[in-house]
Parts: C-alpha cells; sequence; structure tokens
C-alpha cells in the first residue's frame, strides 16, 4: 500500500475525488486496492459495469464520520458526508422510484425485506401505516424527503451512518 | 393507619427476632421456661422437664434440643432478618429514593452490631471468608452476567475492558504508592507497612461496587453507555481486584520481589483472566448442550443452569483463576442457547431464582458489613484512614480522567465531561473489598488497621456519596436516554441504516464491529445452533402449551374490561371496506404502539440484537409481551367471527378458515417461519407463523408492487412443506387452528430461485422485476383479518427441519 505518488497517478481524477469526497489520499489509495480486489476480472467497473472506481468512492464518502469542527461556510452542504446527504442516501435506499417521496409501498418492501418471516401481513401494515401516519405532515400519504429528515431530527444520523474506519 | 400498624408489627417482629438471634448465638440450651416468651407456643405444665433428672424413667412430655438446628435455624432466621429489613425499606417509599438500599441495609446492620455489642454478644461465625467467596459471591455475579444487556455490553467491550483492567491497575498500583509515601512519614506512625502491604491494601479498596450507583443510573434514565460502562466495570473489575490481591498476597509474603517475579505476575495475570473465560465458554456450552436433551425432565431444568455455573466457578477456583469471569461468561455463553432449549416456565424459574438468590445475597453481605463494623476490634489512625480515603477518591477521579482521553478517540460516542464524572463518583466501594479485608493473612501485621480502613472507605463512599449521587446526576444533567421517545419510524430507519452500515462495511472488507458480529452470528447458526439447540419438539407440546395459553387468554378475557380487547381494530379490515386510497385516519391505541414496538424490536433481521430496557438490578425483565401479542391475536380471531369481514371466500372455505390449508389442496410451497431466539429476554411465545394464502389474494385496488409481499431475501429458500397434514389434523378445533403454513406467493408470478444477497441495490432491482411480473388477477384484497396469529413456543410444528437458508 506504498502511497507513492505514482500510485496515486493510477486513479483518475484523484484530486478532484478527494476534493468532493473529503477524503485524504491515503484512504483513496487504500480505497482503489479494495476496489481492485473486488474488481476480480480487472474490468474496472464492479457489478456489471455500473460501478467505476469513482461512483465507488463517492458512495463510501457519504459514510465517513462527519467533521466535529464544522465551517459554517456553507460548503458543508456539498460534502457527501454531511448529515443531509446521509439522509439523502438512506431515502433513496426507500424512494425505488425515484419520485421523491416514500410510498405506502415502498416501505412496506422494505419492512418485509427487512422483518423476518413471523411477523403477518396485518402487522406490516399496521407498522407501515403507523410509520406514514408518524411522518406525514401533508397528509398524501407517502414521505417526503422533508418530513422523513424531520421524523429523524431527533436521531444523530452521524453515528448511525458512519463507519468509523473512513474518517 | 394501615402503614402505621404495619411498621409496628414490623418493629415487633423484628425486636423478636433478634431476641432470638442473641439467645440463639449463645448457643446454650435453655432449660427453662424463660424461654417460653420467645420460642413458639410452650406451655409450661407440669410436666415440662428437659432434663429428666432420677431414674423416674418417666416419658418426658416436651423436650429440646437446640444445638442440633443451631446452625440452620440462625441462618435462616438472619435471612428472614435481612429480608424484613427490605420489606420494610419498601414500605415506606419515600425513602429509598433517597438513599440507596445499601446504605439503609448498613444502617440496619449498624444498629443489631450495636445491639449484639450491648449484650456481649459475637456475630455468627458463619461469615467466614469462605462463606462469603465459595456461597455469595457467586451468586451475585451470575445475576450480573445472566442479566446483562448482551448488545451494548459487546459494543462497548473494550471499553468496559479498559476501564475494569487498566483501570483498576491504576488505582491500585497509584493508591499502594502513594500510601507507601505517607507510611514514611513518621508522624502517623505506620512505618512498618512496606511495599507490598500497603500494594495488597490498595489492590483490596480498588474493588468497585456500584450497586447503589445503579439504581440511581437506572431511576435517572442516564445514558445507555455510561450504563453499561459502570455496570461492566464493576464485573471484571471484581475479577481484576481478585486476582490482584492473590499475586499481592503471595507477594507480601516473600521477602525479597525480584522483576523475574513481576514479569510472572504480568502472565499470571493473562492466564488468570483468559483461563476464566475459556472455562466459562467452556462450561457453557455444556450447559446448553445437556439442555438440548432435557425435554422429558422438565422440573429440573433449572438446576442444570445453577449447577453449571457454579460448577464454573468452582473448578476455575480449584485451578486458582479467576472464578468471577468464568462464572460471568459461563452465564453469558449459556443463557442464549438454554433460554431456546428449555420450557417457558423453566425460564421463568431460572430467572426468579436467581435474582432471588442475588438479591438476598446482596441483602446479608451488606447487613453483615454492619453487624461487623460494630462488633470487631479496631485499630483506628486518622492519618492511614483519612489518607487512604483521599488517595481513594483522587485517583479514581483522575485514572478515569486520563483513560477517557486516551478511549475516547476509539469511541464512536465519546464520554463527556459529566458523564465522566458520573463514572468517577460512582465508584463506590463495597462487598468484595470487605471480603477481601477479611481475608488478609494474619501473617501481616497490621491487618486490623487494613480491615478498618477498608471498613472506613466502604462506609464513607457507600453512605456519602450513595446519597449525594442521585442529586448530583440530576443537577448537571447526564445526557439521558430517550427511550420512549423513539417513534416507528425512527426504529424502522434506524434499522435500515444499520443494515445499510453492516453491507458497506463488509464491502470496505475491513474490520470494524460489525464485521465481527456479523461473523460470529454466521458461525452461530450455521454451526452451533445445530448442535446445542434442540432441534424437534414434540408435537403434544405445543399443541399443549397452545391449549393452555388459549385457556389463560380466554379467561383474561373474561375478566378484564373489553375495553382493549375489542376496540383495536386491524388496519387492514379497513382495506377491504374501501377501494381508494382515501382512507379514515386510523387511531392507534398506546397498546397497538407498544406491539409495534415489540414487533419491530423482535423481528428485524439481527444485525443488532435489540436489548430490553433496563429496569433495575433487582427487577425482572418484562413480562408482558405474551399477554399482547395474545391479545392481539384473539382481535383478530373475533374479527374473523364477524361475517362480514371474510371476503376472501374462493380460496378458503369458511369452514377451514382457520385451517392452514383449503380442504383438498395441498401446498406448492411454504414459507418456515424461522426460529425465533430468545436473545432478548422476552418470554414471549416466539413463532408467529406467517399467514398462508396471501398471494391469492391479489393486489389490493392501490397499487400493484405491494404484491411483493415476500421479504425479498427469501426468494430463493421456497420449498415445500409435505407434512401439512399433520397440521390439519392437529388443529381440530376452530380454537387450535392456528398453524399458518405460508402458500407460495410466488406461484407463477415470480421466478423461483432468486438469489439475492444483503445488498440494497439488488432490492431495487427485484423490486422492479416483480413489479413487473405481477399480474394478478383480481382477487379478494388481502385484509383478510381473520389471521389468527400463530404464537406456538419456539417451534412451529415442522417447519424446521425443512428450511435451508440460502443466501447469495
Amino acid at each position: 500500500m506504498g502511497s507513492s505518488s505514482s500510485s496515486r497517478n493510477k486513479i483518475p481524477n484523484a484530486q478532484e475525488l478527494m476534493d468532493q469526497t473529503g477524503f485524504s489520499s491515503a484512504h483513496l489509495l487504500r480505497l482503489y486496492d479494495r476496489f481492485e480486489c473486488l474488481d476480480r476480472d480487472n474490468r474496472g467497473y464492479l457489478r456489471q459495469d455500473t460501478v467505476d472506481f469513482s461512483s465507488f468512492v463517492r458512495i463510501l464518502a457519504h459514510f465517513r464520520p462527519t467533521d466535529r469542527n464544522r465551517n459554517k461556510e456553507g460548503t458543508q452542504q456539498e460534502l457527501p458526508n454531511s448529515r443531509t446527504r446521509k439522509l439523502k442516501f438512506a431515502f433513496q435506499l426507500y424512494d425505488l422510484d425515484r419520485d421523491g417521496k416514500i410510498s405506502r409501498e415502498e416501505l412496506l418492501q422494505v419492512l418485509r425485506a427487512m422483518l423476518g418471516l413471523q411477523v403477518t401481513e396485518e402487522q406490516l401494515q399496521s407498522i407501515a401505516e403507523r410509520a406514514i401516519q408518524e411522518a406525514d405532515l401533508d397528509k398524501d400519504d407517502a414521505i417526503s424527503f422533508d418530513e422523513f429528515k424531520k421524523s429523524l431530527e431527533k436521531v444523530d444520523i452521524d453515528t448511525k451512518m458512519s463507519i468509523g474506519f473512513l474518517k | 393507619m394501615n402503614l402505621v400498624f404495619i411498621r409496628q408489627a414490623g418493629t415487633l417482629l423484628f425486636i423478636c427476632m433478634i431476641l432470638i438471634l442473641l439467645h440463639g448465638s449463645r448457643g446454650e440450651i435453655p432449660s427453662k421456661p424463660i424461654a417460653a416468651t420467645i420460642l413458639p407456643s410452650v406451655k409450661p405444665d407440669g410436666g415440662v422437664q428437659a432434663y429428666p433428672e432420677d431414674q423416674k424413667n418417666n416419658l418426658p412430655m416436651f423436650t429440646m434440643n437446640y444445638p442440633r438446628i443451631q446452625i440452620p435455624f440462625e441462618i435462616t432466621l438472619w435471612v428472614l432478618l435481612a429480608s424484613f429489613a427490605k420489606i420494610g425499606f419498601h414500605v415506606y417509599h419515600k425513602i429509598t429514593i433517597w438513599v440507596p438500599e445499601s446504605c439503609l441495609l448498613i444502617s440496619i446492620g449498624l444498629i443489631v452490631g450495636a445491639i449484639m455489642h450491648s449484650v456481649h454478644e459475637e456475630p455468627p461465625a458463619v461469615l467466614t471468608s469462605n462463606v462469603f467467596f465459595l456461597y455469595m459471591l457467586p451468586l451475585i455475579v451470575l445475576e450480573s452476567g445472566y442479566f446483562m444487556p448482551t448488545r451494548p455490553f459487546f459494543e462497548n467491550v473494550g471499553t468496559v475492558l479498559w476501564f475494569a483492567v487498566v483501570g483498576t491497575l491504576w488505582n491500585s498500583i497509584g493508591i499502594g504508592i502513594s500510601l507507601f509515601a505517607i507510611c514514611q512519614i513518621p508522624a502517623f506512625g505506620v512505618q512498618d507497612i512496606n511495599l507490598q502491604e500497603n500494594l495488597l491494601f490498595s489492590a483490596i479498596i480498588s474493588a468497585v461496587d456500584p450497586v447503589a450507583v445503579l439504581n440511581v443510573f437506572e431511576d435517572v434514565s442516564v445514558n445507555e453507555q455510561l450504563y453499561i460502562v459502570v455496570f461492566g466495570e464493576c464485573l471484571f473489575n471484581d475479577a481484576v481486584t481478585v486476582v490482584l490481591y492473590n499475586m499481592f498476597s503471595f507477594v507480601a509474603e516473600m521477602p525479597v520481589v525480584e522483576p523475574v517475579d513481576v514479569f510472572i505476575g504480568v502472565a499470571r495475570f493473562f492466564i488468570v483472566g483468559l483461563g476464566g473465560m475459556a472455562f466459562g465458554i467452556l462450561f457453557g456450552f455444556v450447559a446448553a448442550f445437556t439442555t438440548r436433551f432435557t425435554s422429558k425432565v422438565r422440573e429440573i431444568e433449572p438446576l442444570f443452569v445453577f449447577m453449571y455455573s457454579y460448577l464454573a466457578y468452582l473448578v476455575a477456583e480449584l485451578f486458582a483463576i479467576s472464578s468471577i469471569m468464568a462464572i460471568i461468561t459461563c452465564a453469558l455463553t449459556m443463557k442464549y442457547y438454554v433460554e431456546e432449549n428449555v420450557s417457558q416456565r423453566s425460564c421463568t424459574t431460572i430467572r426468579h431464582v436467581i435474582k432471588m438468590l442475588a438479591s438476598i445475597s446482596e441483602t446479608l453481605i451488606f447487613f453483615f458489613l454492619g453487624v461487623v463494623t460494630i462488633t470487631t476490634d479496631h485499630e483506628w489512625n486518622w492519618g492511614y484512614i483519612l489518607f487512604t480515603l483521599l488517595f481513594a477518591f483522587v485517583w479514581r477521579g483522575l485514572g478515569i480522567l486520563v483513560l477517557t482521553q486516551i478511549i475516547n478517540p476509539f469511541r464512536t460516542i465519546p464520554f463527556n465531561m459529566k458523564d465522566q464524572f458520573g463514572l468517577a463518583y460512582g465508584g463506590l466501594r463495597g462487598a468484595v473489598s470487605f471480603a477481601l479485608a477479611f481475608t488478609l493473612p494474619d501473617t501481616i501485621g497490621r491487618k486490623q488497621l487494613f480491615v478498618t480502613a477498608t471498613i472506613a472507605v466502604i462506609l464513607f463512599t457507600v453512605f456519602l456519596q450513595g446519597i449525594s449521587i442521585r442529586p448530583l446526576i440530576e443537577f448537571i444533567n447526564v445526557r439521558r436516554t430517550n427511550r420512549n421517545l423513539e417513534t416507528i419510524n425512527v426504529e424502522i430507519h434506524g434499522r435500515l441504516m444499520e443494515h445499510t452500515i453492516a453491507g458497506i462495511e463488509d464491502l470496505c472488507g475491513q474490520w470494524s464491529r460489525f464485521y465481527w458480529k456479523d461473523k460470529f452470528m454466521k458461525f452461530n447458526n450455521r454451526i452451533l445452533r445445530k448442535i446445542l439447540i434442540r432441534d424437534s419438539r414434540a408435537e403434544s407440546s405445543i399443541v399443549a402449551l397452545y391449549k393452555k395459553l388459549e385457556l389463560q387468554n380466554a379467561m383474561e378475557i373474561l375478566d378484564t374490561a373489553s375495553g382493549d380487547i375489542s376496540a383495536a381494530p386491524s388496519i387492514v379490515s379497513l382495506y377491504e371496506e374501501k377501494k381508494s386510497s382515501s382512507k379514515p385516519q386510523k387511531k392507534f391505541l398506546a397498546a397497538d404502539l407498544k406491539n409495534m414496538h415489540d414487533i419491530l424490536s423482535k423481528n428485524m433481521y439481527k444485525i443488532r440484537e435489540r436489548t430490553v430496557a433496563y429496569r433495575g438490578k433487582h427487577a425482572l425483565p418484562n413480562d408482558n409481551h405474551t399477554r399482547e401479542i395474545l391479545i392481539r391475536r384473539h382481535v383478530s380471531i373475533r374479527r374473523s367471527l364477524r361475517p362480514g369481514s371474510f371476503q376472501s371466500s374462493s380460496y378458503v372455505p369458511r369452514t377451514h378458515k382457520y385451517f392452514s390449508l383449503p380442504a383438498g389442496k395441498s401446498l406448492e410451497s411454504t414459507f418456515p417461519a424461522a426460529r425465533r431466539s430468545y436473545a432478548d429476554d422476552h418470554e414471549t411465545l416466539s413463532e408467529v407463523a406467517y399467514p398462508s394464502q396471501r398471494s391469492r389474494f391479489g393486489k389490493p385496488a392501490r397499487s400493484s408492487s405491494s404484491k411483493a409481499m415476500i421479504p425479498l431475501r427469501r426468494l430463493g429458500t421456497l420449498e415445500e412443506v409435505p407434512s401439512t397434514d399433520v397440521l390439519n389434523e392437529d388443529s381440530s378445533s376452530t380454537e387450535q387452528g392456528v398453524f399458518r403454513t405460508n402458500s407460495s406467493y410466488s406461484d407463477s408470478h415470480v421466478p423461483r430461485p432468486r438469489r439475492l444477497n444483503s445488498s440494497f441495490d439488488n432490492n431495487n432491482g427485484s423490486a422492479d422485476d416483480l413489479r413487473n411480473v405481477h399480474e394478478e388477477p383480481s382477487s379478494p384484497p388481502p385484509g383478510w383479518a381473520a389471521e389468527p396469529r400463530d404464537n406456538t413456543a419456539r417451534n412451529p410444528l415442522l417447519r424446521r427441519p425443512q428450511w435451508t437458508p440460502k443466501r447469495k
């Protein structure tokens, strides 16, 4: 894992990635090694050509722990590991059709995937119903991103959505 | 008025007991009926002759033989006395809020000791160090280990061990050396205490016992991290102290200490600690394995838990390795598997008995502390003792400060100053120090001084810090848990995030807390559970249990007002009644909500194990889940009995609506319900089998994608359960017919072997596919409220053997 500059040259757009994601160059190198390790056929893409290295890094950048001392310039919003971006990531896990709202069915899908088999459909429906009730402020029977954010305002997202060693 | 009467009666009883004890400890055989005033119902008629004098050879009408029963009698009386004291405290409720129970017990002990002293009695000789270490301490530690909240513990295990091991070392060495420095000052007259003895003494008083503190933390709902660190630290700190004590006492008797000995000491330390753990795990597994076969001998199942833990303790003592570690790890390992193997009743029994024994043990210890304080000969030395107090306090504070600074960067939730204060201030000394002090070998010249100093430190910390910690904690407003503020949303999203994190960590492929946990869980599921957990159960036991519960439930329904039961409509039934997306806002009752939380927390996939909320050290875990789930289920049964709500007629003939299969049909495939584990200390009956016939009812009028009713992960595991006929036979009455096997959702619609792995990308992909694939003919909506849920204990009849989870 030598961090010679020649290795860094292997990574396309290294500087750009570093700026956008906030990773240090050492980290970037480590991630690149990992990427190569996962990319067994050496195709430069993971998972049937959908994820290349920069997407890989960008997604992982969401999981960096937030910096404690933020500079209030407002540039924080752009870093992928800001709270809003993390929440957006989680939101997108639900919102499969990308319409900006979590509908009841999407919620149910995720619930089903998460819950074991012991839960009956009725219980699931009740739970989903309750979840929507709690979060849905404009009564459109779906959870928009702002409602999602609001429902999680008390939760320490940084702890939940961070991986310590990515710092 | 009632209260006053109780108290008067109590005090009277109390005094009687004391008199009995006093009398008893004298050990005489009362030959005269003076004893009649105390001892029960002696009618001194003319024939009272304890000793027939001459060769009269009359059959004595009344004899007494006290020495025979003396020891058990006295033990019983002491235990009763301590328990009465406990009852007494709670009669006047408010006092326990401000004064921790240990203080009260010590005070009572002091009083009794004073009484005994004034009549020149000796305390019963039963309290030797052997009794303490072999009988009392294991019980306390077993209870701590058994009821330890595992998830927070394992998340914080590094911190806990750090504080326990390094912290104790820091404390003992620090205090020892400072005391040695003090000893050099001639003014205090303690120059004869050498370094080894000082170290020994300091090891004794660094044993922390935060019973009182934990109670306060619990009442104040302090944040989970702090709680678990204090809890864990206390536990392991005991182990470390005992080890240190043994080491130092050995060293103290040696005239000269060489560097080699120090190294050996360190090595021994590790051997002792790790050896203890190894023994514990070994015995835990053996216990789990044994309980696999105890289905026929239910009455003695609790016995195994106790015997094996005790065995672990004793064997560890045999080899002079850390018995506390052994018993803790034994309890931890054992609990998870045993609670699955063992019947419901045995489970309850085990818990009750452990709590009871531990409670008594602790009570007795504090009580005796009070008694012994008065009755031993003390050697008081102002300088030494005061400095001991000072150093104990200072070094603990310093230690916490320094250690926290070092370990905070490694924690995801660092400790702030208030937490640190709580930690430092919560370092009360207690039982273990007390016992260790008494075990000091007599070769140490100043043994009495040490004993006195230890007692002084204990009393000081327990009284002063114990009483003041509550207002202080509330004052500085330590971070609290927001236990009741979690909404359903938070719980769901939180869990989703945890899954995501686990997946991403897999991607990154590096060590992290989830990584090891997942690895272990895989290992657990694949190998350990197969060996250690009983696989199948006799059908009759499940059906019998179910019958019993039904009966219980029915009786409850008769008893309780109908408010709770019938007023909780199932939301799903509402779907039937309207076809548009506008629907009435349903109000969720508190019971419903709680139910939901329970369902979520119990059923979501175990990236994390949810723990049950702490309810204080001496309270049993919550028992109400069984009731609630049963009640809810009963609602559904009732609902289904209403003629209007049941609309899915075409597949299930009405008479068979409780049965798992429509008559004449066999299952194409089933969804065996997974086995639930008891990892959460819940007393519920675990298995809620998946409702069947779901897919046949097509989609609700709203949208198509909701038809993906299967958890997407499981699609690869559809298999048939051929023996569902057995189910039909068993469910002979409508009351019982709730074994719902799961029919195929996929049927012809979803391609069957769909391999999914845990990342959510797949969910996205397959959700799309599923959506495309679904074109079911219109059929009755899934609002089939007649879903009596199946709450069989652990294993639904037949699933497990056939279910092979295939992931990835």
